[in-house]
């Protein structure tokens, strides 16, 4: 099985992977929806991801991924009751994906061969405590964004059909990616990402010919790339997993606060979901770079990311979000030093 | 192996290059209607070092990724698993490409991203340019062939040496590019418009696999120039262009920029090409292959990525999923269907006694596939709105201009309404589909710059555009509404020609047209007193007539959303 693309061989598309390194320190920013052209790199970062994230505890055979026996749901089967380490689970959610898919189901097969009432677990069951990743998000059909809403919201699956009665935690990361040419995303689903970034192909040729030239050796040379890169890529493990620790003693004083505030205020966001969002992963900036304090620098630098999709839409604005976002920005936090 | 001029001898190449790579390059984009050309490619198909399999694009999760073998299972009384048809690297052969479903796509392209050695070969059979193969699979297979206007009589077999192939693939892990040739690659792919990364990739690989096919172990000219031709050319979405700030015409000695050009002096090759560096040569090899219609083609690929209908948005009329229920009836039960467990049990129990009897094992019930009953449901589809705005005349741009906010309005609240939009502009002699149907407001703002207004009213050409465009969203389930915004007469006929008589009589007979084939209409009319000719047109379109002088976004979104929630 060959590893994906390093995450660290990425090149440029600084603020998707700073987005992406953030809910990766602290899952409760609450995923990343990443906009841009085709090819410019979305599914290969999503993918890189799992590689960096730190690997977690859970039970063998349990089909949610609890960390200890007495969270496993009593609808399971286990097999095994040993815990494991195991990766941070990373699940496709494919367009067209049926509902019963998703939530689980009764399973039918076994249903009719052994007339057993027994639950298929869906995609949320294996998601839980990991990330959940849906390509052309825009594209998901309107009832699978409606359960996923109501799931993502409440982090807990019920299922309530054809006789049987269950529920298991889902919390996990939303991950999604698009390309908005080919359709508007409901602001309902909008507003649970929390980081949202654009993405566009490169502009300049260097960084262009850069890009083919890794892409290139890693399918040449895979052994050879694989091990050149594989230092930087568990430096940045250790820094995230450090930063998940630096995480719960990070200070952030009052200013902080107020400026959080101030600017969802200025770009008349709905909601308190903007600044919770924006401090969180300020938050998490800080503790990647090592600073003590969260600071204005650190607001300034994840405000584009965490506040671009929360705008009120105006269709006759031609700005796009990212310049009013910035606009904003500037305003109420003043020049960058 | 410099190319010549024939498309076929490019599908021959092309075909030897993925037989080589059949993995790296992804696959074949292969646009031509059934018949004996195609049959010619397909007959080559062989020759490729994978197993061959078919998918259709409305295939099951459980066919692609594998499952449970029901009918095994029922039969055998224990449980059967079937390997899915992506289990093992294959040639997966797709016809009816262009009814492809987002999902599938979706599904094809990530098996495709996970380097499991999978090869497409896609074949389109559209009919308008607006069908085909979704964007998500033809940025990822590296072939991209137009079949559609080449003649049988410029065919031959195509000839794919089996042992050279071998050979070619044995060779192909050691071959090198240097620097220079991804260089070329991606300024040339930026040169043609291409934005997508993947293409200059894609190149590179074919480029690679044409050297090994040629037994040499590092890419030369004429790998490149052949890779150019095949991958880069057909993705064009603009001439090439000298850059901006480069005053001098383009068949000046002189390259566009001079550090290249010195670094091409070393360029062995190109010496017998005058003093062109490399990247010209390349330019003008895409250039050949450049399609004459390509604007137009442009043009309708675009359309194409708008459409709402082929971006998966709109809805089926009976699915089995959700809306009203309907009767369930017998069916296979794949992944998109839900058992109907009632009729299922009503469909078995006359056979009980019978199945009893002849079964080998103890079983208080027995099932068979063939008792399967599918649920069915019915659901309203999303609804289309066709704006068609007279562009004519000195109010045009005014007019113009509310018809393009009222339709930004619209879309604003779309989401809400699961209504799409699209926008159809006449003046002069003709009508033009500036906004294709679409939700997506980015689009909407992107393509509603400014249109130039004047010139007569060719009503019926309009109307014309606006059925067609009416059948075509239905044909991908969606309900289309006309609404005509005018303020005139017409007095340019379905010909061009300005003659008000037969012009009236050409609108007429589209209107009639229009409501023969069902579609429900609005007609508006924004002049400043109300025009007689309009209101017998909106009763012969059997729609309501709403006159609406000086009216802005604003009050037309108003009345529009009124008529239609009437």
């Amino acid at each position: 099985m060959t590893q994906p693309f390093p995450f660290s061989a990425i090149v440029g598309q600084e603020e998707m992977k700073q987005a992406m390194i953030l809910t990766a320190i602290d899952p409760g920013i609450g995923g990343v929806l990443v906009f841009g052209d085709r090819g410019t790199g979305k599914s290969t970062a999503v993918r890189a991801l799992a590689a960096l994230l730190p690997p977690i505890h859970a039970v063998a055979s349990c089909p949610v991924n609890s960390p200890s026996l007495d969270q496993c749901p009593d609808w399971a089967h286990l097999t095994s009751t040993e815990i494991v380490t195991r990766p941070t689970p990373v699940v496709d959610l494919p367009l067209g994906v049926t509902e019963d898919r998703v939530v689980g189901a009764l399973d039918i097969e076994k249903a009719l061969t052994n007339g057993e009432k027994a639950f298929e677990p869906g995609l949320l069951a294996r998601a839980n405590r990991g990330y959940l990743y849906i390509d052309e998000v825009n594209l998901l059909e309107d009832h699978i964004v409606d359960l996923l809403l109501d799931v993502a919201q409440s982090g807990e699956n019920v299922v309530e059909r054809e006789g049987l009665s269950i529920r298991h935690p889902a919390r996990f990361v939303l991950v999604g990616s698009g390309n908005p040419e080919e359709g508007e995303l409901r602001p309902q689903l909008l507003d649970r990402f929390g980081l949202s970034v654009e993405v566009t192909s490169p502009k300049d040729i260097d960084t262009r010919i850069e890009v083919i030239r890794r892409r290139d050796t890693y399918e040449m040379d895979y052994e050879g790339f694989m091990e050149k890169w594989r230092p930087a890529d568990a430096e940045l493990r250790d820094r995230i997993v450090a930063a998940r620790g630096h995480l719960k003693t990070m200070a952030s004083d009052e200013s902080v606060l107020r400026d959080c505030a101030e600017l969802c205020l200025a770009l008349g966001s709905d909601g308190l979901r903007g600044e919770l969002t924006l401090l969180k992963a300020s938050r998490a900036l800080a503790a990647f770079e090592g600073a003590d304090a969260v600071t204005r620098a650190h607001v300034r630098q994840v405000a584009p990311s965490a506040l671009r999709h929360r705008l009120r839409r105006d269709p006759l604005d031609e700005a796009g979000s990212t310049t009013r976002v910035g606009r904003v920005v500037e305003e109420v936090l003043g020049e960058p030093a | 192996m410099s190319l010549p001029d024939g498309v076929w001898t490019r599908v021959e190449i092309g075909l030897n290059a993925l037989a080589v790579d059949p993995a790296g390059l992804g696959g074949l984009w292969l646009r031509a209607r059934s018949g004996p050309v195609r049959d010619r490619v397909i007959e080559a198909l062989p020759a490729l070092p994978l197993p061959l399999k078919r998918l259709h694009p409305s295939i099951g999760d459980e066919q692609l990724f594998g499952g449970i073998d029901l009918t095994a299972t029922l039969s055998s009384g224990k449980l059967v698993e079937r390997a899915g048809l992506l289990a093992e690297p294959a040639i997966l052969v797709l016809p009816m490409a262009e009814r492809t479903q987002p999902g599938l796509a979706a599904r094809l392209a990530g098996a495709m991203d996970q380097g499991t050695g999978h090869c497409l070969i896609a074949m389109d059979e559209g009919a308008e340019p607006q069908e085909t193969l979704p964007a998500a699979l033809t940025d990822r297979l590296a072939l991209h062939l137009d079949l559609d206007a080449l003649p049988w009589g410029q065919t031959e077999r195509i000839a794919m040496d089996t042992d050279a192939l071998a050979a070619a693939r044995a060779r192909l892990p050691g071959v090198r590019a240097d620097d220079k040739v991804l260089e070329d690659l991606t300024v040339l792919a930026v040169r043609l418009g291409i934005d997508s990364l993947r293409a200059p990739m894609l190149a590179l690989k074919a480029a690679k696999a044409l050297a090994a096919l040629a037994g040499n172990d590092a890419v030369d000219q004429d790998d490149l120039t052949a890779a150019v031709q095949l991958v880069l050319a057909p993705r064009a979405t603009q001439f090439p262009e000298e850059p901006a700030e480069d005053d001098q015409p383009p068949q000046d000695p002189p390259p566009p920029d001079p550090e290249q050009g010195d670094r091409d002096q070393n360029e062995g090759e190109a010496q017998s090409l005058d003093d062109l560096p490399l990247q010209d040569i390349l330019l003008e090899a895409a250039k050949a292959t450049l399609p004459a219609d390509l604007l137009a083609n442009l043009a309708a690929r675009k359309a194409q990525r708008a459409g709402g209908g082929i971006s998966g948005a709109g809805a089926k009329r009976k699915g089995n999923r959700r809306g009203r229920p309907i009767p369930s009836r017998r069916g296979r039960l794949d992944t998109g269907a839900r058992l109907d467990v009632i009729s299922t049990l009503r469909a078995a129990a006359p056979w009980q006694t019978i199945r009893k009897r002849e079964s080998s094992f103890e079983r208080s019930l027995h099932i068979r596939t063939d008792d399967f009953r599918i649920k069915r449901f019915e659901e309203k589809s999303d609804r289309l709105l066709i704006f068609v705005v007279d562009a004519s005349g000195s109010a045009a741009m005014t007019r113009l201009a509310e018809a393009k906010g009222a339709v930004e309005l619209l879309l604003a609240e779309a989401y809400a309404r699961r209504d799409h939009v699209a926008l159809v502009a006449f003046r002069g002699e003709a009508a033009e589909l500036l906004l294709p149907p679409t939700r997506s407001l980015v689009q909407t703002k992107r393509r509603l710059a400014a249109l130039p207004g004047g010139g007569g009213t060719p009503l019926a050409a309009g109307l014309k555009t606006a059925l067609e465009l009416a059948i075509q969203s239905k044909g991908r389930g969606m309900t289309p509404t006309v609404a005509l915004l005018t303020d005139g007469r017409a007095n340019i006929a379905l010909d061009g020609t300005a003659n008000r008589a037969l012009a009236a009589e050409d609108a007429e007979r589209m209107a009639i047209a229009i409501r023969a084939n069902g579609y429900p209409a609005m007609v508006i009319d924004m002049g400043q007193r109300p025009e007689r000719s309009l209101k017998a047109l909106a009763d012969t379109l059997g729609a309501p007539y709403i006159p609406l002088p000086r009216a802005d976004a604003n009050r037309l979104s108003t009345a529009v959303s009124a008529a239609l929630d009437a």
